[in-house]
């Protein structure tokens, strides 16, 4: 129980909109070890990343429920007011590394200067002090440090990335949320990020929660996976579990969805397109889309089950062979 | 390191703007308007313009009105020059001969000037500038004229009336009544419309002299004679005489005699402080009303752009009008009280456009994340983001200004002692500048106006296709 340095329980997220409300994030709960990775995996439009906004605080304006419990090494920091939040969890403990690297760093600041930000926001250091280690954190993730006086636009998208986690670990936090941290990279250059992340991990201790919807990508660094689905978390599973045999039925389709390179085996699709998070449906969310649907999965939803080893699945097909959890 | 963004500060932009054609001849046109203004600043002090330009201590007197400027005779026409005698300085067709008569406490004085004219148009006026010294009795004058090749005519008998006496001599009526009979001893009748007296002095004397439209002036040696009885052991007489041409300084003159050149200099530092202050504080402070607007959002948003939109429909000018005619407005009030009219104008509305779409920029977001505050996003991160497009929009607008304040000029409202370019064409305007064929009074400021213009319009064009690579022709 002590070795998770994030607790999240029964979390809250809706939005109010002209339409209506939308469930975002619907009582959310998962647990994250120091080291460790977690996976958060799902369609554009699940709630990933508004996970990610509501466990580090960074909410819009037109919130209709926030709720729930953020344990941050036992202490949960929903109670925190906003100014000890900035001040004390956002940065100096949880980083988070934005999606689109190509717009996250500020254009009329040179790369240094934007990378060294957070230190002169947060500790009140010298600026000489804060861009030396600003090219520390640079030369981590493997900028040189001539690249200190260049402006953004003068990088490659993967040197922008490079950049961004550099700003993201430049205060030494614990954990790093990285959203969608490869998208809009090649190939290569994704390998590449994917290495250094792999390198930070070991060097620093750093736990990571990785939002991806590119489930073949999660691989390579989870060591837990979350699937989430209309603002659910689906299932939660050991990496090595999950991928041998997910067991949610949503998860399968998934899995079955990424194409792959050895076998003639062609890539499935999920029929049907994912619910609106204004009205879901009632009962399981996945179940218009399920073929393994029965008639009690449209009508209540289901909890989480316990299948042993942190493995939780919310499928009533699992009712038998699974404690329900809480 | 270091050298590498060299290209992105202002040297590199300056750098950048000289290699368009605008950008060299906006930067030349207001390097002209500069060193212009600082010269002027240096060369007449403020508080000596605002004197000259009233006129303080008559020292426009020995200027021709509305003369053109020295420059029109390279283009042809053959104006007179103003000629000036001073009996103080003798020698060169001047001669001064004061004698006292035995026995008596008499002096008999003969001061004789002479002076070759050599126009094809008639001076526009004559004055005689009289410094006497006596006790009791003012000196007793008698004034001659005499053509070349021809008799003495005389002008008329005068008493000084005082000891610095100035003589109007071509609209004094007595003046006027000898010549009209002298001219009728020429051509045998009175004429109907008599030459004024400037011209009837100069005119060649057949039946041309009847009319001011065949009167033609007569090129030779003139002699101007003043004899004059002085009473008193001390007494003295020196007479100073000004035969006003009609052109005069590098720029001409106005109504009042004044120099132009005053004017026209003396408006660059104006111009330019006035259009670069009322452009810069208002882009500055609608920039500003702009993101907080739009940055912030909600009910502050909403109450700014209420206030912006009741703003915008309130017409400017009326507005202006009715605020400079009931309080007396100097030239740095108006500027505050236009800049109080712009602030919340069009320019809050597209600005707060741009910041909305910013602000919702993954790294706005991202320094949210981080922990900066409000005041650094919206100093360090948004306006920098917007300040480009808005910088050529900003020098663009100078001329704008420059142009109210003078167009304020022309409708009386403008800075009544402040020697500006409208207020010259206020003046001019006034004095049926165009109507009496007065082009230079007009033409000069204009000129100055377009210079203007031009200097900024340019710059503007440039930094707008270097801000904005997207306008680059290829």
């Amino acid at each position: 129980m002590t070795d998770n340095i994030l607790e999240v329980r029964k979390l809250f997220l809706y939005y109010a909109t002209r339409k209506g409300t939308v469930k975002a994030v619907d009582s959310v709960s998962f647990d994250l070890k120091k080291g460790e990775t977690l996976a958060l995996v799902g369609e554009s439009g699940c709630g990933k990343s508004s996970m990610a906004k509501a466990v580090i605080r960074l909410l819009p304006r037109n919130i209709d429920k926030y709720d729930g419990e953020v344990l941050l090494e036992q202490q949960n920091i929903m109670e925190h007011d906003e100014t000890t939040f900035r001040k004390d969890v956002r940065w100096k403990k949880i980083s988070m590394a934005f999606q689109g690297a190509m717009n996250s760093l500020n254009p009329v600041l040179k790369v240094g200067y934007q990378v060294a930000e957070p230190l002169l926001i947060h500790e009140d250091m010298k600026k000489q002090e804060a861009l030396e280690k600003s090219i520390e954190s640079l030369r981590m993730v493997g900028i040189h440090e001539s690249f200190m006086e260049r402006y953004p636009f003068e990088l490659s998208g993967g040197m922008k990335q490079r950049a961004v986690i550099a700003m993201a670990l430049v205060t030494h936090p614990r954990i790093l949320i990285l959203d969608e941290p490869t998208s809009a990279l090649d190939v290569i250059t994704q390998a590449n990020i994917m290495n250094l992340l792999k390198k930070l991990k070991n060097e620093m201790g750093l736990s990571y929660i990785f939002i991806t919807h590119d489930i073949g990508l999660s691989s390579e660094l989870a060591d837990k996976v979350a699937v989430m689905y209309a603002g659910e978390v689906q299932e939660i599973a050991k990496a090595e579990a999950f991928y041998r045999k997910p067991t949610h039925p949503y998860s399968q389709k998934l899995m079955a969805s990424v194409p792959t390179l050895r076998t003639d085996k062609k890539p499935e699709f999920i029929p049907g397109a994912p619910p609106s998070l204004i009205s879901p449906p009632t009962g399981c969310r996945f179940h218009p889309r399920c073929p393994s649907a029965f008639d009690r999965c449209s009508k209540e939803n289901p909890p989480a089950f316990d299948l042993g080893s942190g493995h939780y699945v919310k499928c009533w097909w699992y009712e038998q062979s699974g404690e329900k959890n809480e | 390191m270091g050298s590498v963004g060299g290209e992105y500060r202002l040297k590199g932009i300056a750098k950048e703007l000289l290699t368009y054609k605008s950008g060299v001849f906006g930067i030349a046109f207001l390097v002209v308007l500069i060193s212009l203004s600082v010269y002027t600043i240096i060369a007449i002090p403020y508080g000596g313009a605002i004197d000259l330009w009233r006129g303080e201590g008559n020292v426009w007197i020995e200027n021709p009105r509305n003369a053109q400027p020295y420059w029109v005779n390279y283009f042809g026409p053959n104006l007179p020059e103003t000629i000036k005698r001073d009996s103080h300085q003798t020698g060169a067709g001047t001669v001064k001969v004061l004698i006292p008569i035995p026995q008596t406490n008499l002096k008999m004085l003969r001061i004789g000037f002479s002076f070759d004219y050599v126009y094809d148009a008639f001076p526009s006026e004559i004055n005689i500038f009289f410094s006497a010294r006596f006790n009791e009795s003012a000196p007793f004058l008698r004034i001659y004229w005499t053509k070349p090749g021809s008799t003495e005519i005389k002008l008329l008998d005068y008493i000084t009336r005082t000891a610095n006496d100035n003589f109007y001599l071509s609209i004094h009526p007595q003046v006027a009544a000898n010549i009209d009979s002298y001219i009728a001893g020429i051509v045998g009748e009175k004429p109907l419309a008599p030459l004024p007296v400037e011209q009837a002095l100069f005119a060649v004397e057949d039946q041309t002299i009847k009319s001011t439209t065949t009167a033609k002036p007569l090129k030779g040696t003139y002699k101007l004679v003043i004899d004059g009885t002085l009473f008193g052991e001390d007494s003295d007489l020196d007479a100073r005489v000004v035969i006003y041409g009609r052109i005069c300084g590098l720029a001409g003159t106005d109504h009042l005699r004044r120099d132009l050149t005053i004017a026209l200099l003396w408006g660059t530092p104006i111009a330019l402080s006035f259009g670069l202050t009322a452009s810069l504080t208002i882009s500055l402070l609608q920039l500003l009303i702009a993101t907080v607007s739009g940055y912030y959002g909600g009910k502050i948003d909403s109450l700014i752009q209420r206030f912006t939109e009741g703003y915008m429909i309130l017409p400017f000018l009326p507005f202006l009008i009715l605020i400079a005619t009931f309080y007396r407005l100097d030239i740095w009030i108006l500027l505050t009280v236009i800049i109080v009219l712009s602030v919340f104008g069009g320019g809050v509305k597209s600005t707060r456009a741009l910041v909305m779409q910013i602000k919702e920029y993954p790294y706005i977001e991202a320094a949210r994340a981080y922990g900066a505050s409000s005041k650094r996003i919206v100093l360090l991160y948004i306006i920098p983001k917007i300040l480009p497009p808005i910088v050529p929009s900003l020098i663009g607008s100078v001329p704008g200004y420059v142009f109210l304040e003078a167009a304020l000029s022309l409708l009386g409202l403008g800075d009544p002692y402040l020697p500006s370019w409208g207020k010259v064409i206020e003046d001019s305007y006034r004095g049926g500048a165009l109507y009496k064929g007065y082009y230079y009074w007009v033409t000069e400021p204009a000129l100055m106006l377009i210079l203007t213009a031009f200097a900024f319009s340019f710059l503007g064009f440039a930094l707008d296709k270097i801000v904005n690579p997207k306008l680059r022709e290829i």
